[in-house]
C-alpha cells in the first residue's frame, strides 16, 4: 500500500505545482478581465516577452536592477497597449476585443523575438535544482520535492496575498473594485477609466514578469513560454472569469487533474492526453455551470 | 462614371433578388471567372499555380466555412484547423479503404464526416457562447489533433504516423500538373462560393445573422437558437472539411497532424478577420492577403534592395498580421471587403462627387 | 484613413504580384542552393547554428575557391518553423529559381515524408542526412531521397548495441527495461518498431513516452519513469523538448549518465540550459564536436578573420554547426560527381541526383577537403542510399562532448530486410515499380 501511496502524491504534488504555475498566468488574465472586460489572450505573450526582457537584462545587469527594468518595461507596454489599442476599441463588443488581443499576441512575439532573440535563454536565479527528498521515513523512496517548484508556489502565493491587500486595503484597490461591478457607475463618480485601465494592464504585466521568472526557471525562457496561455484558459473557465481565488483554485484542480489522468489514465490511451483534458474537464464544467467555480452568475437582458 | 446603376431597372422579382443585382457586378464577375478558368491556365507558371493560387483557393474555401459560422453567426471558432485535419483524415480513409468510391464523392463525404464531427462541437454552443465558446472549440483542436496521431487506425497504421494521399482521379481525369490541380480547387471555390452567397440570403442564413445580432432577440422572434446555431456549425465545418482534404490532397500530399495545428486555426481566423466578417469576398481578399505577405516580404524586398535575415522576416510576418489586426478593428471592423464596398460607392459619383 | 489603407494595400499587392510574376528570371553561372531552415519558434536554438553551419560552408566554397568548378551557388534561406505546410510552401517557392534547385534538405521529417511525394515529379533530390524516413534506404523504390549517413532505425540499432555492451552482453539484456521518450510526430516514432523488435529478441522491457508538441509539458512523462525506473532512457527529442526532459530528469533524479538521446537530442542547445547537471548525458554523434579541423582553420580565415561568417564566432565548432558543415560539403561533393559525368555547368537536380547516387567519400576525399577526422568514408550507390551507417556515444563533462565509445556500426543484417519489407510496402501502396540496380 505505502508503495503505491508514494508515487501518488509524487504525481499529486508534481500536478498542483504545474497548477500553481497555471494559476500565475491566469491571475493575469483574471485582473484585465474584471476591471476592463478584456480576455487578454496576450497574457501568454506578455509572460514571453517579460521572461526574454528580464533574462537578456540580467547578461548586464544585476537582478535587482534587471528586475526593476524589466517591470518598468512591462509598465510602458500596458502603456502602449491602452493607448493604442484599448481606448480606440472602448465601447466594442468583448469578442471584438478578444479577437484585437489576439493581435497584440501576435504583435509581442515578433516583436520580442526580434529584439531579444530566439534562442534559449537561461535564467539563473540560484536556485538549487537537485530535489528535495521529504517523507522518507514513512514512504518507500520518499517524495521527491522540486525547489524549483517551492519557489514558484511561494512566489504565486506572496504575489496572490499582496494583490489581495492591494484590492482591499488601497484607494486604487477600492476604485479598481468599482469598476468592476459597473463601469458606468464607476466612471459617474468621479473614477477615471483610463487611469484604472493603466494601472490594471500595469499590475497584469508584473504579474507575467513574476510569472514569466517561474516558468523561465523551469524551462528557460524560449518562445515556447507564449504557450502557456492555452494551459491558463481551461483553468479560468473552471475557476471563474472575474475571480482570483478561482484562478488559484482552478490552477490546482487543472495542474493536478492533468497530471494523475496522464499517469493514471494516460498509458490506457496511448499517452499525451494532458493536453485536451484539462479543456474537456473545463468544457464539462461549463455544461453544468456556465459562470464557472467562482464566478458571478451571468444574467442577460435584451 | 464607370460604375454606375441609373437606368437598371428591376422589373420582376427574380431580377430583384438576384445574387448580383448590378450589371457591372455581373459583368465583372463574369469577366474574372472567365479569366480564371480559360486564361490563367495557360499564363502562370508552375510555381504561381503551387505556392500562390492552390493555397490562395484552399484557404479562402475554409475562409468561407469559418466566415459563415463566425462572420454571419456569431460563433467564434478556434478550432478550425481541426476541423480541416478531420476532412483530411476522412478523405484519406475513404480512399484507401472504400478506392471503388469516385474521388469526387469521396472529398465530399469527407465534408459531411466533417460536418458531423462540427455538430458534436457545436452542441456546446447552445449553452455558451463567446470566449467560453472559443475555449470549446479550442478543446476540439487539441483533441482532434491527438485523435489523429494516437489512434493508428486513422493513419492506416503507418509506423510514423504520417499519411500519404493516393493520386486524385475524378471521373477518369487526374489532376496531376499545377494548372490541372488549380483549376480543381478552382471549381470547388466556385461551387462553394456561389452556394455560400445564396446560403447567407437564404431563410437559414437571415437567422443565422439574426442570432449573431442578438441571440435572445432573435430567439423571441421565433428564430430556434439550436437550428440556427447547429446548422451553421455543420454547413461550415462541412465546408471547412472539403477545403481540408483539398489541402491534404492537393497541396500538402502526404501530411501528419501538425499540419492542421493550431497555427492553421488562427491564420484562417486572421482571414476572416481582415477580409471582413460577414462578407464572402472578403474570405478572398483575406486569404489573398495571408497567402501574400510572407511571400511578398521574402521575394520582393530582397528584390527591392532591401535584405533581411530569415529570422527577422518571419517575425516581421507575426507583426505585420499582428497590427494589422488591431488596425483593422479599430479603423475598419469590417475589413478589406468594406473598403472595396467604399472603393465601389466613390466610382459611382466619380468624377463628379457632389 | 480607409482611403490610405485601400492605397497602400493596394501598392503592396500589385508590388507583390509584379515581384512574383517576375520572380523566377535565371542567372547564367549560378546553381540554385535552396536551404530550408527555422530560425525561429521552438525550434530555432537547434535550427540555427544547423542552418549556419551550411550558410557558412556555401560561403566559403565562394569564397575560397569561387564557386564549385566556377559556377557560384546561389544560396537561400526560406523560413518553415518546422512546420510541414510552410516546408511545402517553401519547396514550391524556391525549387523553379534559377534553372532548378539542387537538391533540398528539409531537416524536418515531417517536411521530408511531405517531399518525397513530390520530388519525383519534380526530379529534385531530398538529402536528409541523419534523419527522414528509415525505409528511403532503399533506393531501389525512393530514387529521390537520400538518408545519407543513417537512419532512425540505424540510430536504434546503434544505440541498442551500445547499452547492450553498457551492460555486459546480450544474455544481461534480458528483464532489462528501457523507456523512449520520443517528439510526438514522424520523427519521434520513427525508431519505435525497431525498439520493439529488439525488445522480443533480446528480452527486455520497452516503453515509449509520446510527448506533444513542442515539448515543454513533461512532468507526468517523467513522473511515470520515476516509479518505472527503467534501467535506459532514450530520448527522442528536438528542440526545446531536449533541455526540458534533462531538467526534468534532474528534478525526479533521474541519473543523466543512464539517458541517451539519438544524435538530434546530443548538441549544446540541449545541455547547456541546464548547465551542470547535465553532466553525464549520452548522445549519439555523427562526429566530433569542436574546432580541430582543417575545414574550421579555413572557415575563420575566409570568412570569420574578414566578418562574413553568419554564426557567433564562439559557436563555430557546436555539434550542429558541424552537422550543417558536413550536409553542405556532401551535397558540394555531390555536384563535384555530377560535374565529373556531365561538365563544368550549372547542374540540374537529376543530374546532382546522379551525383548522389555515385558518390564515393574516399579517406583521401576527405582530407582533401579538410573533412579528416570530421566524417568516415561514404560509399552510395542505387541499392543503397544511406552510404554509411556509423555513430560512436559521446558523453557532455559540463562544458564539451567527450568521446565513451568507439564506432559502432548498425547491424545491416538484420535492418536491411526490414527496409525493403518496408520499401516494398510504400511501393505497393503507391503503385511504384522499384526499379532494377543491376
Amino acid at each position: 500500500m505505502l508503495e503505491e501511496i508514494g508515487p501518488f502524491l509524487e504525481v499529486l504534488l508534481g500536478g498542483l505545482m504545474a497548477g500553481v504555475l497555471y494559476a500565475l498566468v491566469a491571475l493575469g488574465f483574471v485582473l484585465i478581465f474584471k476591471a476592463s472586460g478584456v480576455f487578454n489572450f496576450a497574457q501568454g505573450a506578455m509572460v514571453l516577452f517579460a521572461a526574454l526582457t528580464l533574462v537578456r537584462l540580467m547578461e548586464v545587469l544585476p537582478f535587482v536592477l534587471a528586475f526593476a527594468a524589466s517591470c518598468a518595461i512591462m509598465v510602458a507596454l500596458a502603456f502602449a497597449i491602452e493607448r493604442l489599442v484599448l481606448r480606440p476599441l472602448v465601447n466594442q463588443e468583448g469578442l471584438i476585443l478578444f479577437m484585437a488581443t489576439i493581435g497584440i499576441t501576435f504583435f509581442i512575439d515578433g516583436f520580442g523575438q526580434t529584439l531579444w532573440g530566439s534562442d534559449i535563454y537561461t535564467l539563473e536565479l540560484g536556485l538549487p535544482k537537485s530535489p528535495w527528498i521529504i517523507l522518507d521515513p514513512p514512504l518507500p523512496g520518499g517524495i521527491l520535492v522540486s525547489p524549483v517548484d517551492v519557489f514558484a508556489a511561494v512566489t504565486a502565493g506572496a504575489l496572490v496575498a499582496g494583490l489581495a491587500v492591494f484590492f482591499n486595503r488601497t484607494k486604487v484597490g477600492r476604485a479598481l473594485r468599482a469598476v468592476a461591478d459597473d463601469h458606468q457607475a464607476a466612471q459617474s463618480v468621479g473614477i477615471p477609466l483610463n487611469t484604472i485601465w493603466l494601472i490594471v494592464w500595469s499590475v497584469a504585466g508584473v504579474v507575467a514578469l513574476v510569472a514569466g521568472m517561474a516558468w523561465g526557471t523551469k524551462l528557460g525562457v524560449q518562445f515556447s513560454l507564449a504557450l502557456v496561455a492555452l494551459k491558463a484558459i481551461p483553468v479560468i473557465i473552471l475557476g471563474g472569469l472575474t475571480s482570483i481565488p478561482g484562478a488559484i483554485v482552478g490552477g490546482l484542480i487543472i495542474g493536478a487533474g492533468e497530471k494523475l489522468a496522464e499517469v493514471y489514465i494516460g498509458p490506457a490511451f496511448g499517452g499525451g492526453i494532458e493536453n485536451w483534458f484539462a479543456y474537456v474537464v473545463a468544457l464539462l464544467f461549463l455544461l453544468f455551470r456556465p459562470q464557472g467555480l467562482f464566478g458571478e452568475r451571468i444574467i442577460e437582458r435584451v | 462614371m464607370l460604375y454606375r446603376e441609373a437606368g437598371q431597372f428591376k422589373t420582376s422579382y427574380e431580377a430583384d433578388q438576384s445574387i448580383f443585382p448590378i450589371m457591372q457586378d455581373r459583368w465583372g464577375i463574369a469577366a474574372i471567372l472567365a479569366f480564371a478558368f480559360l486564361a490563367m491556365p495557360f499564363l502562370a507558371s508552375e510555381y504561381f499555380f503551387r505556392a500562390v493560387m492552390i493555397p490562395f483557393l484552399i484557404l479562402a474555401l475554409a475562409a468561407i466555412g469559418l466566415n459563415l459560422l463566425v462572420g454571419y453567426c456569431g460563433q467564434i471558432s478556434l478550432g478550425t484547423g481541426a476541423f480541416m485535419a478531420v476532412g483530411a483524415y476522412a478523405a484519406y480513409n475513404f480512399a484507401i479503404r472504400v478506392p471503388e468510391l469516385p474521388h469526387l464523392v469521396t472529398l465530399l463525404l469527407a465534408g459531411g464526416v466533417a460536418a458531423v464531427v462540427g455538430l458534436l462541437f457545436g452542441i456546446p454552443s447552445l449553452r455558451i457562447k463567446g470566449l467560453y465558446l472559443a475555449a470549446a472549440t479550442l478543446a476540439a483542436q487539441f483533441f482532434i489533433d491527438w485523435l489523429f496521431s494516437r489512434v493508428k487506425w486513422f493513419t492506416n497504421y503507418t509506423p510514423s504516423g504520417s499519411v500519404a494521399a493516393p493520386q486524385l482521379n475524378i471521373f477518369g481525369w487526374v489532376p496531376d500538373a499545377p494548372s490541372e490541380k488549380y483549376l480543381l480547387c478552382l471549381g470547388f471555390v466556385t461551387v462553394f462560393a456561389l452556394v455560400a452567397k445564396n446560403l447567407v440570403r437564404s431563410r437559414i442564413g437571415r437567422s443565422w445573422m439574426a442570432i449573431r445580432d442578438m441571440d435572445i432577440a432573435a430567439e423571441i422572434i421565433g428564430i430556434r437558437p439550436m437550428h440556427a446555431k447547429l446548422s451553421a456549425f455543420a454547413i461550415s465545418s462541412f465546408i471547412v472539411g472539403v477545403a481540408g482534404a483539398l489541402w491534404g490532397f492537393v497541396h500538402l500530399g502526404s501530411w501528419e497532424p501538425l499540419a492542421f495545428s493550431i497555427d492553421r486555426s488562427f491564420s484562417l481566423l486572421f482571414m476572416v478577420i481582415l477580409g471582413g466578417l460577414g462578407s464572402i469576398l472578403g474570405c478572398f481578399l483575406g486569404a489573398a492577403f495571408i497567402t501574400l505577405v510572407p511571400i511578398f516580404l521574402n521575394q520582393v524586398l530582397p528584390e527591392l534592395g532591401i535584405k533581411l535575415d530569415t529570422a527577422t522576416v518571419s517575425h516581421l510576418e507575426f507583426m505585420i498580421f499582428g497590427a494589422l489586426i488591431v488596425v483593422f478593428l479599430i479603423a475598419e471592423p469590417h475589413g478589406m471587403a468594406r473598403l472595396w464596398q467604399v472603393g465601389k460607392e466613390k466610382l459611382r459619383i466619380w468624377p463628379f462627387p457632389h | 484613413m480607409q482611403a490610405r489603407i485601400t492605397g497602400a494595400l493596394a501598392a503592396a499587392i500589385t508590388a507583390g504580384l509584379a515581384g512574383l510574376w517576375a520572380g523566377s528570371a535565371s542567372a547564367q553561372g549560378e546553381m540554385n542552393w535552396p536551404t530550408l531552415v527555422y530560425r525561429t519558434g521552438a525550434y530555432a536554438p537547434n535550427g540555427i547554428p544547423f542552418a549556419n553551419g551550411q550558410a557558412d560552408y556555401v560561403a566559403l566554397v565562394n569564397e575560397r575557391d569561387g564557386g564549385i568548378n566556377g559556377v557560384k551557388l546561389a544560396y537561400e534561406e526560406c523560413e518553415t518553423g518546422y512546420a510541414t505546410d510552410r516546408g511545402v510552401e517553401c519547396y514550391e517557392r524556391l525549387k523553379g529559381k534559377l534553372g532548378g534547385a539542387v537538391a533540398f534538405s528539409p531537416l524536418s521529417t515531417g517536411i521530408t515524408f511531405a517531399l518525397t511525394e513530390k520530388v519525383p515529379g519534380d526530379k529534385i533530390p531530398l538529402l536528409t542526412a541523419g534523419y527522414g524516413r528509415s525505409e528511403s534506404a532503399d533506393g531501389r523504390v525512393f530514387t529521390w531521397n537520400f538518408p545519407l549517413l543513417g537512419t532512425y532505425w540505424s540510430a536504434a540499432d546503434i544505440l541498442i548495441q551500445h547499452v547492450t555492451k553498457v551492460s555486459g552482453g546480450a544474455d544481461k539484456m534480458k528483464g532489462k527495461k528501457i523507456t523512449l521518450v520520443y517528439h510526438d510526430s514522424p520523427y519521434g516514432k520513427e525508431p519505435i518498431p525497431v525498439l520493439q523488435d529488439h525488445a522480443a529478441k533480446l528480452g527486455y522491457k520497452f516503453e515509449a513516452i509520446p510527448v506533444t508538441h513542442p515539448g515543454v509539458e513533461q512532468k507526468a512523462a517523467w513522473l511515470q519513469i520515476r516509479q518505472g525506473r527503467p534501467d535506459f532512457v532514450f530520448l527522442w527529442g528536438w528542440g526545446v523538448m531536449n533541455s526540458t526532459a534533462i531538467k526534468e530528469a534532474v528534478a525526479v533524479n533521474y541519473p543523466r549518465n543512464k539517458m541517451y538521446g539519438v544524435w538530434w537530442a546530443a548538441a549544446e542547445p540541449d545541455v547547456m540550459p541546464t548547465g551542470d547537471d547535465a553532466k553525464g548525458y549520452n548522445g549519439l554523434a555523427l562526429h566530433p564536436s569542436g574546432t580541430a579541423f582543417q575545414v574550421h582553420t579555413e572557415v575563420f580565415k575566409h570568412l570569420y578573420d574578414r566578418g562574413k561568417g553568419t554564426s557567433k564566432r564562439e559557436e563555430v565548432g557546436h555539434v550542429l554547426y558541424n552537422r550543417g558543415l558536413i550536409d553542405a560539403m556532401l551535397k558540394v561533393e555531390a555536384i563535384r560527381t555530377a560535374m565529373k559525368q556531365y561538365g563544368n555547368k550549372p547542374m540540374t537536380g537529376e543530374q546532382v541526383r546522379w551525383g548522389l547516387e555515385n558518390l564515393n567519400l574516399t579517406a583521401e576525399r576527405i582530407k582533401e577537403i579538410g573533412f579528416d577526422g570530421l566524417v568516415t568514408p561514404i560509399k552510395v550507390s542505387c541499392l543503397d542510399h544511406e552510404g554509411s551507417r556509423k555513430a560512436r556515444v559521446h558523453q557532455w563533462d559540463g562544458k564539451h562532448w567527450n568521446f565513451v565509445s568507439d564506432w559502432i556500426e548498425a547491424d545491416t543484417k538484420y535492418l536491411r530486410p526490414k527496409v525493403e519489407a518496408a520499401a516494398a510496402a510504400y511501393s505497393a501502396e503507391k503503385k511504384i515499380a522499384p526499379r532494377s540496380c543491376s
